[in-house]
């Protein structure tokens, strides 16, 4: 069986895929690619099915080496790309032979990278995801130097582009869209103003559970606690220190916070690639 | 019934109390509304988690529609029996807050008949519910930074068994050998919504 040799792996390298279903009421999220948008395209690009897991680098850093030959693709946050120490294209079908060493370097902008094989990353699925939930501490082990992760077999369709036009992913700023609530009717008028007309900066207590932001403090209009409730991804929730937390992809299943607004989740992709000093922008 | 959203990602359910939650849980499990992906029940809402592209409108029509079975017309769920050693490190503080003695918390933890209201916090987690209200506990003021798996623990109106080794701040009151949570069992929880569940000391 042909398969992808981690050499290195970067901060973090996780398998991901669309993430995990149905299984919310035993208090397991739903986790997968945090930018299910760059995830999806490089799975698009090989004719693989929706679904196929792939690699996830945080800032870059990961390097495989194709054990048998492979077809690959590189979307997300651009790093410089190099096959067997020449320079390679990020959005395009790539063909590594057997033995050939993909390396990515650092982002210039954004934060995920995405890494996907012709026929999908082919480990075992815990629940019918090949996800890594590093808040849950399931699926897949997270890939260290030395892991064979099998491929799977090649899908029956063939790529029929060589790039993909996509806009370049990260930058300095970024601005997304809200929509209030649930909980808005726990803060004060001035707060939902605030979150709408001020910047806030990723900082770097930021990982795949969410984004913690620093920036003005959203003040609460009533006293005590919330009963714990469901969260879903993009949720902003406010814990008593004032300053939002952004829920990704692995955020808790249930939080006891209220959450003064939710990002669109077409916005989520953006959301996943600002990485710690980014200034974020939240708009209606 | 109070309908709210998140974005278009989610439809938030708030109830009146547990009893309504587990209620409007099953009565979506028996009746799946479309376009919904995940059913989480808490403490006093249900958030259903929507596919991409579902209307949360169309979703939160459907939901205020939804009947809810009286108490006494729903099935009983399974019961599961958890055998426990209470040698906890919290007990005597627990008898201390409830004015019960060890004993006495030990003899009310095991003769009510506890029922797994939602699960969160870590995959497996049910929060327990029972009648007897002498049990109500607060959190620990600190919490700490490991509990075993296998620890029985209340906080609040709950009691929750540590399906692996985590951070917590529940009041620890023993400890059991059963499996909560296991990959290879299907379902992998034991302390599902709605199960049933009686704690059976052992010494």
């Amino acid at each position: 069986m042909n398969a992808l040799e981690i050499v290195a792996t970067g901060p973090l390298t996780t398998v991901q895929d669309t993430g995990r279903f149905g299984h919310a009421a035993l208090g397991v999220g739903r986790s997968g690619a945090a930018d299910a948008a760059s995830y999806a395209l490089a799975n698009r690009m090989l004719a693989n099915p929706a679904g196929a897991a792939a690699l996830e680098a945080t800032l870059g850093g990961l390097r495989v080496r194709a054990r048998g030959p492979l077809t690959v693709a590189v979307t997300g946050a651009e790093v410089p790309l190099q096959v067997d120490g020449r320079g390679a294209a990020m959005n395009t079908v790539l063909r590594l032979a057997d033995g050939a060493e993909l390396t990515m370097g650092l982002p210039t902008r954004g934060l995920r990278t995405y890494l996907a094989v012709r026929g999908g990353v082919a480990v075992p699925p815990v629940l019918g995801s090949r996800s890594t939930d590093v808040l849950a501490g399931l699926g897949p082990d997270v890939p260290t130097p030395g892991t064979l992760l099998p491929v799977g077999p090649p899908p029956a369709g063939f790529p029929n582009v060589d790039l993909a036009p996509v806009p370049p992913v990260g930058g300095p700023e970024t601005t997304l869209r809200v929509v209030p609530g649930p909980r808005e009717d726990w803060f004060t008028g001035d707060a939902l103003t605030t979150l709408l007309t001020c910047a806030y900066e990723v900082t770097s207590r930021s990982d795949r559970v969410g984004a913690r932001l620093s920036g003005p403090v959203l003040e609460r209009s009533r006293e005590g606690e919330l009963p714990s409730e469901g969260m879903v991804p993009g949720s902003l929730q406010v814990p008593p220190t004032g300053e939002p937390v952004l829920f990704l992809a692995d955020h808790p299943v249930t939080g006891g916070y209220p959450v003064i607004a939710v990002v669109r989740s077409t916005d989520l992709p953006r959301a996943a690639q600002a990485r710690p000093g980014t200034a974020i922008r939240f708009t209606l | 019934m109070r309908v709210l959203t998140c974005a278009d990602s989610g439809v938030l359910v708030e109830v009146a109390d547990l009893t309504e939650v587990i209620a409007l849980g099953a009565a979506l499990e028996a009746a799946p509304v479309p376009g919904v992906a995940d059913v989480v029940p808490a403490a006093r809402t249900v958030l259903l988690r929507l596919t991409p592209g579902a209307d949360p409108g169309a979703v939160a029509a459907a939901v205020r529609e939804v009947p809810l079975a009286p108490a006494g017309e729903r099935a009983e769920g399974e019961t599961v029996v958890l055998p426990v050693v209470y040698d906890g490190e919290d007990l005597a503080d627990v008898a201390g807050a409830t004015g019960l003695t060890p004993r006495g918390v030990v003899e009310a933890h095991t003769a009510a008949t506890w029922t797994v209201a939602f699960c969160g916090f870590a995959p497996g987690f049910g929060y327990l519910v029972c009648d007897d209200e002498r049990l109500h506990v607060p959190r620990r003021a600190e919490s700490r930074t490991r509990v075993p798996a296998g620890s029985v623990a209340l906080a609040g109106e709950f009691t929750g068994v540590y399906p692996r080794s985590s951070p917590g701040g529940w009041q620890l009151l023993g400890r059991t050998e059963e499996k909560i949570w296991d990959l290879h069992r299907d379902p992998p929880g034991l302390l599902r919504p709605g199960v049933r569940v009686r704690f059976e000391e052992v010494r």
